[in-house]
Parts: C-alpha cells; sequence; structure tokens
C-alpha cells in the first residue's frame, strides 16, 4: 500500500514538473512574440518595406536592410552549403574513422561553440583586411559561412550516417562507382537532414549581428554589388533601439524579421514535404 | 579445373582482421548449372557469395590469398575492372533491399549507372528483367509506385530482376527466400530452373530442402571448411563424409 502511494506521489510531480517546465518554455516564447508583434505590427504598412531608411531610420522604411539580410544569407548559404556537405561526405564515405577523421570532427564541434563575436573577428582580421574586401556583402557572407559550416557539417553527418548501409551494398553490387554510389545511393536520400541544417543556417544567419556588425559594416545604403557595405535588419534593430533612435520603428523591424524567419521556414517545410512527396 | 567451368576456385583463404573465414576453398562451379552452399550459421556462406563478386573489398581489415578464376580470368588481377566483375556476376541478398524510389527506378538502377539512358531502351529492359522474374504482371500498371509499397515477396523478385536488369553471366543469391511465404519461395524456385539456360547460379538456400530441390550440385561448409562436394543426388544419398551425412539427414547442429 504505502509503495503504492509513494508511486502515485512521484508520478504526480513528474507530471507537474514535465507540464511547468513545457507551460513555461511556451509562455516566454508567447510572451516575446507578443511584446514584438503588438508593438511592431501597427508600423507595419507596404511603405515599411519598399521604402529604404531615411535620417538614420527615424523615418522611411527599411527595405535596403532587407535586401542586406537576403544577399548576406544567400552568400553565407552558397558557399557553407557545398564545404559543409561536401566535408559531411568525405568524412561518412571517402574515410574510416580515423586519427584525422576524429580531429576534423573534433575540430567543428569546437567551432559550433565558439561565440560569433569570435567570428567577426576573425572575419575583420582574414576579409576585410588581410584580404582587402573592405566591409562588404562577400566579407560578412563569408564569416557568416565559416560561422554556420559546423551545424551543416554536423546534421549533413547525421543524415548521411542514417542511409542503411544495404543501400551502399546494393549498389556497389550492380556496378556503381564510389561517385555514383554517393550521389545516387546516399544523397537523395539524406537530402531533407541535409536541407534541416541548411534552414538552421539560414536562421542564425539572419538574427546574427555582432559577427556581421564587424564584416559587413552598418551602411544604410542601397548596396549595388557584392562587395558594398550593408545593414542587416538584425544590425538595424540593434541600432535603433541601442542607439534609441526609435524605438517605434526598432520594433517594426523585429516584427518584420520575425515574419521573415516564419515565411523562410513555411517555404522550406514545404519544398521538403514536395520533394519527399515526390518521391513517395 | 578445366575451361567450361565458369567458376575456379583455388586454395582461397579469407579472413576478416584475424579471423579466418574462409580455409583452403577449391571449388569448380560449371556454367549453367545451379550450384547450392549449405551449411551452419558462420560457416563462410555469405562470406564466398561476396567473395564472388568482390563485395568483400567494402569490408574494412578483410584480405585472401588464392584465386577466384571467371572464365579463366583471375578477379582479383590488377586488370580486372571492378565494375565490370560486378556486372557480369550480379547478386541478390538475403532481404529484400529495394532502394527508397519507384519500382522502375530500381529496376533500371544498374542499366543507368552503366550509362545506358534512352528511356525506351531502359522500358524494353524493365519489362524483359520483370518477366523474368515473374513481376511483371503484378506491377506492370503502377511501375511509378515505391518499390516500397510492394509485399516482401514481390520486393524480393524486384531485387533478382533489378540484378537481371544487367543481364549478368552469374547470379549469386543469398537465401533469397528467406522471409518469404511456400508460395512466393515456390515462384521463386521455378524462376531459378528457367533461368540456369542463360545464367550460372550460386545460391545459398534458406534450407536443405531448397538445396535439394533446385541445385545440380551442392557443396557443405562447415566452420569455414568445404566438407564435400557433388551432384545433389550424391550429397543426399551417398555422402562420403559422416558430418555432410549428419547435417543433411538432420542429425547435425
Amino acid at each position: 500500500m504505502r509503495i503504492d502511494r509513494t508511486r502515485y506521489l512521484t508520478q504526480g510531480i513528474a507530471k507537474i514538473l514535465i507540464w511547468s517546465a513545457t507551460l513555461f518554455t511556451i509562455g516566454v516564447m508567447i510572451l516575446i512574440l507578443f511584446q514584438i508583434l503588438s508593438d511592431g505590427l501597427p508600423v507595419l504598412r507596404l511603405h515599411f518595406f519598399t521604402e529604404s531608411p531615411r535620417s538614420m531610420g527615424r523615418e522611411g522604411g527599411i527595405f535596403s536592410t532587407i535586401i542586406g539580410t537576403v544577399a548576406l544569407t544567400f552568400v553565407a548559404i552558397l558557399f557553407a552549403t557545398p564545404l559543409g556537405v561536401g566535408t559531411a561526405i568525405f568524412l561518412r564515405e571517402y574515410t574510416r574513422e580515423t586519427k584525422v577523421s576524429r580531429l576534423i570532427r573534433f575540430g567543428t564541434d569546437c567551432l559550433a561553440g565558439v561565440p560569433s563575436i569570435i567570428f567577426g573577428l576573425f572575419g575583420f582580421v582574414f576579409f576585410v583586411i588581410y584580404l582587402n574586401m573592405g566591409w562588404s556583402i562577400l566579407s560578412g557572407g563569408l564569416t557568416l559561412a565559416v560561422m554556420i559550416l559546423p551545424t551543416i557539417i554536423c546534421t549533413s553527418e547525421e543524415a548521411i550516417k542514417a542511409i542503411p548501409y544495404s543501400y551502399r551494398e546494393v549498389s556497389y553490387s550492380l556496378g556503381g562507382t564510389k561517385w555514383q554510389t554517393v550521389t545516387r545511393a546516399v544523397l537523395p536520400h539524406s537530402l531533407p537532414g541535409i536541407f534541416t541544417g541548411v534552414i538552421l543556417g539560414v536562421g542564425r544567419s539572419i538574427g546574427e549581428t555582432a559577427a556581421v556588425i564587424l564584416t559587413a559594416g552598418s551602411s544604410l545604403v542601397m548596396p549595388t554589388s557584392f562587395f558594398s557595405p550593408i545593414r542587416t535588419m538584425a544590425v538595424h534593430f540593434y541600432i535603433l533601439a541601442r542607439e534609441g533612435i526609435s524605438m517605434e520603428m526598432a520594433y517594426g523591424t523585429g516584427a518584420a524579421l520575425i515574419l521573415l524567419v516564419l515565411f523562410v521556414n513555411i517555404i522550406a517545410n514545404w519544398l521538403l514535404n514536395r520533394y519527399i512527396r515526390k518521391k513517395g | 579445373m578445366t575451361l567450361n567451368n565458369k567458376l575456379s576456385i583455388k586454395d582461397f583463404n579469407f579472413y576478416y582482421g584475424l579471423l579466418q573465414a574462409l580455409k583452403r576453398i577449391t571449388l569448380p562451379v560449371k556454367a549453367n548449372q545451379i550450384f547450392a552452399i549449405f551449411g551452419p550459421a558462420r560457416s563462410g556462406k555469405t562470406t564466398l557469395l561476396k567473395s564472388l563478386n568482390r563485395l568483400t573489398d567494402l569490408t574494412f581489415g578483410s584480405r585472401h590469398t588464392g584465386t577466384i578464376l571467371l572464365d579463366g580470368v583471375d578477379i582479383f588481377d590488377s586488370k580486372t575492372s571492378l565494375t565490370d566483375l560486378r556486372r557480369r556476376v550480379g547478386m541478390v541478398f538475403d532481404l529484400p533491399t529495394p532502394l527508397p524510389m519507384s519500382i522502375f527506378d530500381n529496376v533500371t538502377y544498374g542499366p543507368k549507372l552503366r550509362g545506358t539512358t534512352q528511356k525506351k531502351q531502359l522500358i524494353q529492359i524493365a519489362e524483359k528483367a520483370l518477366r523474368s522474374a515473374v513481376l511483371w504482371e503484378e506491377v506492370r500498371d503502377r511501375l511509378n509506385t515505391s518499390a516500397l509499397r510492394l509485399s516482401g515477396g514481390q520486393q524480393q523478385r524486384l531485387c533478382l530482376a533489378r540484378t537481371l536488369a544487367l543481364e549478368p553471366e552469374v547470379l549469386l543469391l543469398d537465401e533469397p527466400c528467406s522471409g518469404l511465404d511456400p508460395i512466393s519461395t515456390a515462384s521463386i524456385e521455378e524462376t531459378l530452373t528457367r533461368l540456369k539456360k542463360e545464367y550460372t547460379i550460386v545460391i545459398v538456400p534458406h534450407n536443405i530442402q531448397q538445396a535439394s530441390r533446385v541445385a545440380d550440385r551442392c557443396g557443405f561448409f562447415l566452420n569455414g571448411e568445404l566438407i564435400e562436394e557433388g551432384t545433389t543426388y550424391h550429397m543426399f544419398t551417398t555422402p562420403k563424409d559422416k558430418r555432410t551425412e549428419d547435417y543433411v539427414t538432420g542429425r547435425f547442429g
């Protein structure tokens, strides 16, 4: 009898703890969203998206920062995806578990834990100054690429690892070369997992501020090439709020940022589902 | 050893690291016959099969001594093309291994790797292979649906068709009927008997009854050694070795 009662008690406490943890997490999330959206949504008019900022961002819209954000993220993904997926393929398909592969994996794990400001400093010293690229979309994008590389390598590796050995064996037994086996029997089926990693990378790139200020600058001028300096939405939000330029515009930018991330995720999910359905 | 042997295995030893999986195997396999390799688990049957098209190369730390000749040519020779060898010596695995793609893409996977890209030609190849594996009638209307939706027996026949699509000279079958119901088993066995007119077949049957039903010759393996080899009739009626006799009469293991 007593054992039963203790058991019920444990059960009850566990239930309460787990539920409160979940509620707390969701609560905080809703609070943040509510805070930003309630102050930000009223600012969102069509001209807010289509006009560039005027007088430091006190007036006008955020068009140039949207372009900046998209361009920077595009460059980051463009470089990080092939490098990351390539590394993952190398680690999983082209090498056995050796000292070298363990060293590479250890290195990427360490990189994943490095604060973004350190990547910013590296990007500033290496891309901006040493390679003389200046504060530009290219410098910032490359810095972000280095920053999100560990995430993409790690998720891609997991996705490739999850492919059954039998797929490879079948492909080889039908006269496939290593390259054919990787590109036809392994990669197409690990694409959803790789995609997840890329989307995580997109999210981090869109939200990054410290590394971006150091490498892409904070210019409000509309960029004309990949060598132009830019300001991303996240940086714009930071500067507007930090320097007290306009809290109203800051919240507007924040709300737009949240909507952008939401939009990217919805599109990504839709693409992924379509791909999976097409494969049957 | 004469030249009309499709495969000649000579003094073949195989090691996984320190473990010796095959010990001094010498075995001829004649063309257009079904050769069955039977024996208890872990006696080296699958290793021998996978050695015949060098799928064992994929296993890290494995090595071998001795030779295997295919039409008189050493398959381990550095001049032998690995992809050609695997096209000439096709394999069907013990569990159905459809790739997660359509039935059509599964059957034409090998020909596409070889470089056949013409849709018309691929359709012909697919139909012929599926007919050979007695699957055509069941799937002809849904070639573009996922192979994973087929039943286990259909999947295994699809795997057979996929191997046949390359028109190999030798077929290696590793317990192709394990996990199949008796009706599917019967239809696969019937297919094999028909196929041996065009192919040389080496099979690891999933029980000795199957060996007695389909094989022309059999070899009995135990702990990596070939104990005895001969015609199926001889192996099941007058085996020379006591261990073979015990095994085929069910007194063993």
